[in-house]
C-alpha cells in the first residue's frame, strides 16, 4: 500500500562525486513489495522547489524499519535533499511503483544484474534477495570514472563484480556491453537499470535471453494519475504505452520501444 | 447543516473542493490513497473520441513555483472512458464532471452526447483551452465567435449542464467568458495553463520535448485570481475557479474574488492528500472569518 510517512535521516554520506547514501526509517518500509520500488521525496515544505523527487530504494531491512536511498544530488532538488542533517524529518510517498522480482530466477541459476551510474542502486536489494535463495550473481558496474563508482564491495561481497568505466580511470574501459562482449557471462536471466541507451544495448545484446528491465522517465505524481512518464510500448494496439511510475519502472524485455 | 455546501447548475456539492482535469487521471490512483466521496465532485481527466496517446516526452518540467506540462490530452476514448472509467468511479458517491476535448466541433459533440449519459457524469467541462494539442483545444477558447459557436452544438446535445473552461492565453478573457455565457453555457472554469517555455541551459532547447507546456501551480495564482475576478463581473453564471490552489487560504482567495467552488489541480502531485486536507481545515477557517456557511465568502471582493 502506498503510504505518506514522515520519516527520520539515520544517516547520510557522501560515497562518491554527488552520490550520497541516505538511510530513512519509519513505518512506510513495512510496505515495501520488491526490490525496485522507490519512493517521491518532498524535499523541502515550500514550493520551491514544487515537485517530488523519484528516489530509488538500494535497500530496506523491515525489522529495523530502515531502507537505504542512494541518488545523485545533481539537481537543486536532490542537493536540498542531500544537504540535510541527521534526525531531520523528510516527507516521503511510497513504496511506489513495480520493482523486480527475485522470483523470475531459480536456486543454482546464475543471474545476471547490469547497472549504470545511478540505475546502480536498485540492483543492490535484488542481488541480496537472489543470493540469498541461492542464485548466483554476476554484477556487471557502469559508471563515468573512478570518481563516480560506489557500492563495489557491497556487491563484491555477493558475488563476481566488474567494474566498467568509460574513460577506464577504474576497471575496465567502456561500457557494460564491452565488457560482457569481451568476457561473456553464461546466465539464465538478466536484470538491468540505468540509462535508455545503455538499456537498450543490453536488451540488443541478449535479446534470447528472459530479462528485466528499470526505465527512468520525468515524473509528476509518481502514482500514475498525470500520465507525464508514458512510455510506448512495442506491442503496439493493444497496449499503446505503459507509466514508468505505476506499470513499471521494472518491465520485462521487450515490453517498452527504446 | 453542511456549512460546506454549494449549490452549482447540475451539482449538489457537499464542500465546494474538486480535483481538476488532467491532475487526478481518471479518479483510480488517488482512490488507493482516500475514500474519493470525501470531495465535492471530481473533474476527470479530457476523453476525446478516440484513444489519444499524447506528445512525446519528457512531458514535465517544473519551474520557480511551478510546473509546465505538454501531456497532450493523453486518454483511452471515449468508449473505453465510458465502459471502464466511469463504470468504476461509479462505486463512489462523488459527483463527476466529465472534461470533453476534441479536434473539430463534431468531435466534441459527439463526446458530449455520449458521455452526459452516463449516469455518474453530472456535468460536462467543454476543454477549449487546451494549450497543448494542435488541432481543437486552445484554437476555439481563443476566439469568442468559435467558443460561442462550439458550446451552442454541445449545449444542444449535452443531456447535462455545460461548464467551459476558459484559457488565460487570450487579451481579454471576459470576452470569451460573455460569449459561451450568450451560447448558453451553464457555468465557467477557469483558467487552464499558461502557455510556458523552459529551456536547458546546457543546450538552449526547450525541456519539454513540445517545446511550449502549460504552466500550473502556485506561480500562476495571482493570474487566476485576478481573471477570476474579471470574469465574475462580467457574467451571470457561476465560476468554478483553479489555478495555483495548494491550501484552505487558497480556497478563500478563489470564492473571495467569485469563484462558487474550487478546483486543485498540481498541487496533488505535490501532496495526493491535499483535497481531504484542506476539505477539514475548511470549518475552522470559517470559524476564524466569523462565517456561518462558505457560500458567504462567494464574491466578497465585489461587495461596496
Amino acid at each position: 500500500m502506498i503510504v505518506q510517512n514522515r520519516m527520520a535521516i539515520c544517516s547520510t554520506r557522501q560515497i562518491a562525486d554527488n552520490i550520497i547514501e541516505m538511510v530513512l526509517t519509519g513505518n512506510l518500509v513495512n510496505e515495501i513489495a520488491s526490490p525496485g520500488q522507490f519512493v517521491h521525496i518532498r524535499v523541502t515544505d515550500t514550493f520551491e522547489p514544487l515537485l517530488r523527487r523519484p528516489i530509488s530504494i538500494a535497500s530496506f531491512d523491515k525489522v529495523k524499519e530502515q531502507m537505504t536511498l542512494i541518488f545523485r544530488a545533481e539537481g537543486r532538488g536532490t542537493q536540498l535533499l542531500a544537504a540535510k542533517q541527521i534526525d531531520a524529518e523528510v516527507d516521503v510517498l511510497g513504496p511506489l511503483g513495480n520493482g523486480f522480482s527475485a522470483d523470475n530466477s531459480v536456486k543454482g541459476e546464475t543471474a545476471l544484474l547490469i547497472g549504470g551510474g545511478i540505475g546502480v542502486p536498485p540492483l543492490y536489494q535484488l542481488s541480496k534477495e537472489l543470493t540469498a535463495k541461492g542464485v548466483k550473481c554476476v554484477h556487471i558496474l557502469g559508471f563515468q570514472s573512478a570518481a563516480a563508482v560506489f557500492y563495489e564491495e557491497e556487491f563484491a561481497a555477493l558475488g563476481e563484480t566488474r567494474i566498467v568505466t568509460a574513460d577506464g580511470s577504474a576497471g575496465e574501459q567502456g561500457f557494460v556491453t564491452d565488457s560482457l562482449a569481451r568476457n561473456p557471462v553464461d546466465f539464465t536471466t538478466y536484470y538491468t537499470c540505468g540509462p535508455t541507451p545503455m538499456l537498450h544495448a543490453v536488451q540488443q545484446a541478449f535479446h534470447d535471453k528472459q530479462g528485466f528491465l528499470s526505465f527512468e522517465q520525468r515524473m509528476g505524481c509518481g502514482i500514475g494519475a498525470c500520465f507525464a512518464c508514458v512510455c510506448e510500448t512495442q506491442t503496439g494496439q493493444d497496449m499503446p504505452y505503459v507509466k514508468v511510475c505505476s506499470d513499471g519502472p521494472v518491465f520485462p524485455a521487450g515490453v517498452v520501444a527504446i | 447543516m453542511n456549512r460546506l455546501a454549494v449549490e452549482l447548475p447540475g451539482l449538489s456539492l457537499k464542500n465546494p473542493i474538486m480535483p481538476a482535469s488532467g491532475c487526478f487521471g481518471f479518479g483510480k490512483e488517488f482512490g488507493n490513497l482516500y475514500d474519493l466521496s470525501q470531495l465535492g465532485a471530481i473533474m476527470i481527466k479530457a476523453t476525446t473520441l478516440e484513444t489519444r496517446f499524447g506528445n512525446p516526452t519528457p512531458r514535465v518540467a517544473e519551474t520557480a513555483a511551478g510546473m509546465l506540462n505538454a501531456i497532450g490530452l493523453q486518454n483511452p476514448g471515449l468508449e473505453r472512458v465510458m465502459t471502464e472509467e466511469l463504470t468504476r468511479l461509479a462505486q463512489h458517491d462523488v459527483p463527476i464532471i466529465a472534461n470533453v476535448a476534441g479536434s473539430e466541433t463534431e468531435d466534441y459533440v459527439q463526446v458530449a452526447e455520449a458521455i452526459s449519459k452516463a449516469p455518474n457524469v453530472n456535468a460536462l467541462e467543454l476543454n477549449i483551452s487546451c494549450p497543448n494539442v494542435k488541432c481543437g483545444g486552445i484554437a476555439f477558447g481563443t476566439d469568442p465567435n468559435l467558443a460561442a459557436e462550439l458550446t451552442s452544438a454541445v449545449k444542444e446535445v449535452s443531456t447535462v449542464p455545460v461548464y467551459v473552461k476558459l484559457s488565460p492565453n487570450v487579451s481579454d478573457i471576459t470576452l470569451i467568458a460573455k460569449a459561451v455565457e450568450a451560447a448558453g453555457a451553464d457555468g465557467i472554469t477557469m483558467i487552464n495553463t499558461l502557455v510556458g517555455m523552459r529551456l536547458d541551459r546546457k543546450t538552449g532547447k526547450p525541456v519539454i520535448a513540445n517545446g511550449t507546456g502549460g504552466l500550473s501551480g502556485p506561480a500562476v495564482k495571482p493570474v487566476a485570481i485576478r481573471m477570476v475576478y474579471e470574469v465574475s463581473k462580467a457574467v451571470n453564471i457561476p465560476i468554478i475557479g483553479m489555478g495555483g490552489v495548494t491550501d484552505e487560504g487558497d480556497v478563500i482567495d478563489f470564492l473571495s474574488a467569485g469563484a462558487s467552488a474550487v478546483a486543485v489541480g498540481t498541487a496533488n502531485f505535490v501532496n495526493p492528500f491535499v483535497c481531504p486536507e484542506i476539505i477539514h481545515a475548511l470549518p475552522a477557517l470559517l470559524d476564524e472569518l466569523g462565517l456561518e456557511t462558505i457560500t458567504e465568502l462567494i464574491g466578497r471582493s465585489h461587495a461596496v
